[in-house]
């Protein structure tokens, strides 16, 4: 918010952490300590100092009793632990998940696209089907898959152009990944 | 409340009746806000209202979030306007043992607030305190339902908010039990709700 500010004191500035997204002093419980640490050391050195000098850290723990300590220890290590495999999971997922573009023959001559698995890109797919019909000027929408899920449909034959947009607009998705597919079976006569 | 990560749902324009009404609430239930609320939600803004699943509602202006609700229930702060403007809501403190569970989304319980670590109002302020401290948790009790927010030992910003569940006069009787009901804390959901 970008505001006129009225008094001295108040908007208070807060800096937040860049990995965890909280304010630094609680980072130690965010389970990824490491890397905030480190992040703090580069982007705001002296609040590191305040934060991480060997004072602090003492001063945390005499506060605990030893037990506590103890099991706040292990608590700490076991998410720090789950953060980390949850992270190399999503990533392995980004790396195995392929993006499907089908061109499905509606009628003869006629075709509709349809985009699945953007969404394991951490993409909203309603957004990009929004932004779909709004590059081809064409009806995009999402629709559900009968298996689960959902998947965007865009109206026409539009998969070299849709392949091209994605690489082009959406960084995250890697261009190996995209696949196209030709869905030869012919709908029933319709 | 939202110990998941939510999908906001759809976001609307707030009417400016609406906004009035709300802008109004705020500062009934905020009083202390009230030299900053032209900063807070000017006038002239448009503010949006996004649903959240169980029917939880949130006002924001532009990208920032600023209150949610759950139905007609009080309008509470969320954390990074309590981070702006820390000192104009009831505070109350928990010792750090209490932290790393808070930060988990549990049930925030009496103990944490009653053991040394903890502030409850009319406490008397740290061996050797500042005087800044005194007074810093308010003198007054506070009753069940009242929405506060939650510092912790040895930290300058707050960590969670909610509505109190028992009164701070009998906390200190009973020393057990829930002190606050299931609200908004640092990392939840909520928190890592980007507004596109």
């Amino acid at each position: 918010m970008a505001e006129a500010s009225s008094s001295s004191e108040f908007p208070k500035k807060v800096i937040y952490c860049g990995i965890c997204s909280l304010p630094p002093e609680y980072c130690e419980f965010g389970g990824t300590v490491k890397k905030c640490e480190e992040w703090l050391q580069q982007n705001h050195p002296s609040m590191h100092e305040k934060l991480y000098s060997q004072e602090a850290i003492e001063q945390n723990l005499s506060t605990l009793s030893l037990e506590a300590q103890k099991r706040a220890e292990k608590d700490a290590q076991k998410k720090a632990a789950k953060a980390a495999s949850a992270e190399a999971k999503a990533q392995e997922q980004r790396a195995t998940s392929k993006v499907l573009i089908k061109r499905i023959e509606r009628n003869k001559r006629k075709y509709v696209t349809a985009v699945q698995g953007l969404e394991a890109f951490g993409l909203d797919i309603k957004k990009v089907a929004k932004d779909f019909g709004k590059k081809f000027a064409t009806g995009s929408s999402v629709t559900k898959v009968p298996g689960g899920g959902e998947e965007i449909t865009v109206q026409g034959d539009l998969s070299d152009d849709i392949y091209d947009f994605v690489v082009e607009n959406y960084k995250d998705v890697p261009e190996d990944n995209i696949e196209m597919v030709e869905d030869k079976k012919k709908k029933a006569a319709g | 409340m939202f110990k998941k990560d939510i999908i906001p749902g759809a976001k609307s324009k707030v009417k400016s009746s609406a906004q009035r009404a709300i802008r109004a609430k705020v500062l009934d239930q905020y009083p202390l806000l009230e030299p900053y609320i032209e900063d807070i939600m000017p006038k002239k803004e448009q503010l949006d209202l996004v649903k959240l699943p169980d029917r939880v509602s949130l006002y924001a202006l532009g990208s920032t979030p600023l209150f949610f609700q759950h139905m007609d229930d009080p309008l509470l702060p969320h954390l990074t306007l309590i981070h702006r403007y820390p000192t104009l809501f009831h505070r109350l403190r928990v010792d750090r043992g209490a932290i790393r569970f808070v930060l988990s989304g549990a049930t925030l319980m009496v103990p944490g607030l009653t053991s040394p670590g903890g502030r409850l109002p009319s406490d008397t302020p740290d061996k050797g305190g500042q005087v800044s401290e005194e007074g810093r948790y308010g003198t007054e009790e506070l009753e069940p339902g009242t929405v506060v927010v939650i510092e912790a030992e040895g930290k300058e910003n707050a960590c969670f908010v909610g509505t109190l569940k028992m009164g701070t006069a009998e906390m200190k009787k009973v020393k057990k039990g829930q002190a606050c009901e299931g609200g908004h804390y640092l990392g939840d959901g909520l928190w890592s709700l980007n507004l596109g």
